[in-house]
């Protein structure tokens, strides 16, 4: 495998606690962050990063989860606003290679997709596939 | 002149009402039902039930025509999407977001917002100011922060009395503008001299302010 990277997974809902264990797995250093300590019941038993509760709309709070260097961070919060700004606070202010975020709503994600922002819009992706089913 | 609020607080309801007395066109967003109508009801202003960063609200409360935009939730990451959407979809010519975090005024900045202001730094800044001087009766602030107007009054204690203005070791960007002496206000020249209880009105950047306080009162804390 090649050098291992800093990973920051923002939300550990259903979809943040997938990714974090299976990257954790491929031996990169994670970091996941939620408001909630509940929610990392979401992480497998054999999840190897860190936790972190805060509020990612902090500063401090990015700071403490070594956001400075970071390599990716992949913002998937139920909150499309939330996600947008940790994006662009990751991208503009501490210059993390590698940002995406998740957008429920495709008209939002439009307006992000041309500012440096990665997006993806899983309500985009499942219409394109239940079309595909018609056609 | 056509504004937009985004927000349910006080501070939306006030200043509604204030725009519309002021014959301006004004439309809130909020998404609370109850909320909603109570304010439709008390500001004479429309009042759009929605997310202010759903595209199609702000559309239906005619953001292509707005002049202004204020973000007020008590959320950072909506004020600041709002006020995003609102330049970058609809052209919005001035936004302005309400920050609760203060590192976040910055940011804002950084991201596109116009103007962002913290209310939690304009409390603390005050607290500060008034807990710092007992001889510092007033502060102004203008052009954002950038120039401070400050009215000292001299004790028997300043090192400043008895001395002439050029004496005084003010650093480059500071002037004392004007002195009151017994409720009569004196333009300053150079040779005028300071007397125990003048009020001297002080113009200085915020960098230098400490140091010109010292220089006036003899201390800071």
């Amino acid at each position: 495998m090649a050098q291992s990277k800093h990973i920051i997974v923002v939300g550990c809902g259903r979809l943040g606690g997938l990714l974090a264990t299976r990257l954790s797995h491929s031996g990169h250093k994670i970091v996941v962050i939620d408001k909630r300590e509940a929610a990392f019941d979401k992480l497998s038993a054999d999840f190897s990063g860190f936790r972190f509760v805060g509020d990612v709309t902090e500063l401090s709070i990015l700071r403490q989860a070594d956001i400075e260097h970071a390599d990716y961070l992949f913002a998937v919060t139920t909150l499309d606003n939330t996600n947008l700004m940790v994006a662009q606070v990751a991208r503009h202010i501490f210059h993390v290679p590698h940002v995406v975020a998740r957008v429920f709503d495709p008209l939002r994600e439009a307006v992000y997709c041309d500012f440096g922002i990665q997006t993806i819009s899983p309500t985009k992706l499942a219409l394109e596939n239940f079309m595909s089913c018609v056609l | 002149m056509r504004v937009i609020l985004i927000g349910g607080s006080k501070t939306v309801y006030f200043l509604a009402r204030g725009f519309v007395q002021r014959r301006y066109h004004v439309t809130i967003i909020n998404r609370d039902p109850v909320r909603s109508r109570e304010l439709a009801q008390t500001t004479k202003a429309t009042v759009v039930l929605g997310e202010g960063t759903d595209i199609n609200r702000l559309e239906e409360a005619g953001a292509r025509q707005a002049d202004i935009l204020l973000a007020l939730t008590s959320k950072d990451q909506d004020n600041l999407i709002a006020c995003q959407i609102a330049q970058r979809k609809f052209g919005i010519p001035r936004t302005i977001a309400l920050v609760n975090d203060p590192e976040n005024e910055a940011v804002f900045k950084q991201l596109g917002v116009q103007m962002a202001f913290s209310a939690t730094r304009i409390i603390a800044s005050i607290i500060e100011q008034e807990t710092d001087f007992d001889d510092i009766t007033n502060m102004m602030s203008l052009a954002q922060g950038r120039v401070n107007i400050i009215d000292v009054r001299l004790d028997k204690d300043s090192p400043a009395i008895g001395k002439t203005l050029t004496e005084l070791e003010l650093t480059d960007n500071a002037l004392i503008a004007c002195i009151i002496r017994n409720n009569v206000m004196i333009v300053p020249r150079g040779l005028t001299r300071l007397e125990v209880n003048d009020h001297l009105l002080l113009i200085s950047d915020p960098q230098h302010q400490k140091q010109n306080l010292i220089v006036l009162t003899g201390h800071y804390t």
